[in-house]
């Protein structure tokens, strides 16, 4: 007979591997949502995802305004690639978003891994991008909890119920 | 919807349990639900549960940001009190409907 039973979500594994703001914050609303819903939470930050955890940069994160297809301009008109390349305007695009994102209680970057870790959730950073970029453990904002191989990463994915995604 | 005698008073619960009408709410109430959750409420739990309550009466979003942000508690002291999912939990113990926010 067929196994209809349903095994509801236990522990999810985020990894994170790009630097912009909306693959950063679908990290962490999904990780931090995964806390509030009482699941074991892992949030795993790799190559340019590191940005999101370094002291120096994770406040400070971008959009990018060329290469972009769903930009717009504030109107809704569309938005041109060539105007995304001038200079400064991919920083204040970013402010503009980060301020937007503030507005409707989105806290910023560090903030959030402290809201996520005081759920209990776990973040690592990966050690392969953290000897690419020359990245020490100094170098990380303090939530996180250690720099970790990918095999580490597989060790903590035991268990039915266990969920890998990849943003 | 269904209808449910707790602390002696008839309520009005939907179907994930969370009550109707949240004039109905007493403190018996919210003592009774909690402990269905595993909770026995101190007073810091009603310090939170008031907190939420006049925030849902002054028709304001719940987020855990914000409970963490209230001065009575802060997030993770929110999780110890109400743990597995705090904000699921508090708002069906305070007798307030289930929050919609995603953060």
């Amino acid at each position: 007979m067929e196994n209809t039973e349903k095994v509801p979500l236990k522990k999810i594994l985020l990894i994170c591997s790009k630097a912009s703001i909306e693959d950063v914050y679908a990290a962490l609303v999904m990780g931090n949502g995964a806390v509030m819903e009482g699941i074991e939470t892992k949030l795993f930050f790799t190559f340019f995802g590191l940005d999101a955890i370094t002291k120096k940069t994770m406040t400070k994160l971008h959009t990018a305004t060329t290469g972009n297809p769903g930009m717009r301009m504030p109107g809704g008109l569309p938005f041109p690639t060539m105007l995304g390349g001038l200079p400064g305007v991919e920083a204040g695009v970013s402010a503009m978003m980060r301020k937007q994102m503030d507005a409707l209680d989105i806290p910023p970057v560090d903030e959030f891994l402290e809201l996520i870790t005081a759920g209990g959730g776990e973040i690592y950073a990966c050690k392969l991008a953290m000897d690419m970029f020359k990245l020490t453990k100094e170098d990380l904002h303090e939530e996180v909890s250690a720099v970790i191989t990918v095999g580490d990463l597989y060790e903590m994915c035991d268990g039915p119920g266990t969920q890998i995604v990849f943003t | 919807m269904s209808t449910k005698t707790i602390a002696g008073v008839e309520v009005n619960l939907n179907d994930e349990g969370y009550m109707e009408d949240a004039s109905q709410w007493t403190k018996e109430i919210g003592t009774e639900i909690a402990n269905e959750e595993g909770i026995e409420l101190t007073e810091k739990h009603f310090e939170v549960i008031e907190f939420i309550r006049n925030k849902v009466a002054a028709g304001e979003g719940l987020t855990i940001r914000g409970i963490g942000k209230s001065g009575v508690v802060n997030a993770k002291e929110f999780y110890g009190l109400f743990p597995g999912a705090p904000l699921k939990k508090a708002t069906k113990i305070s007798g307030v409907p289930k929050p919609t926010s995603c953060i």
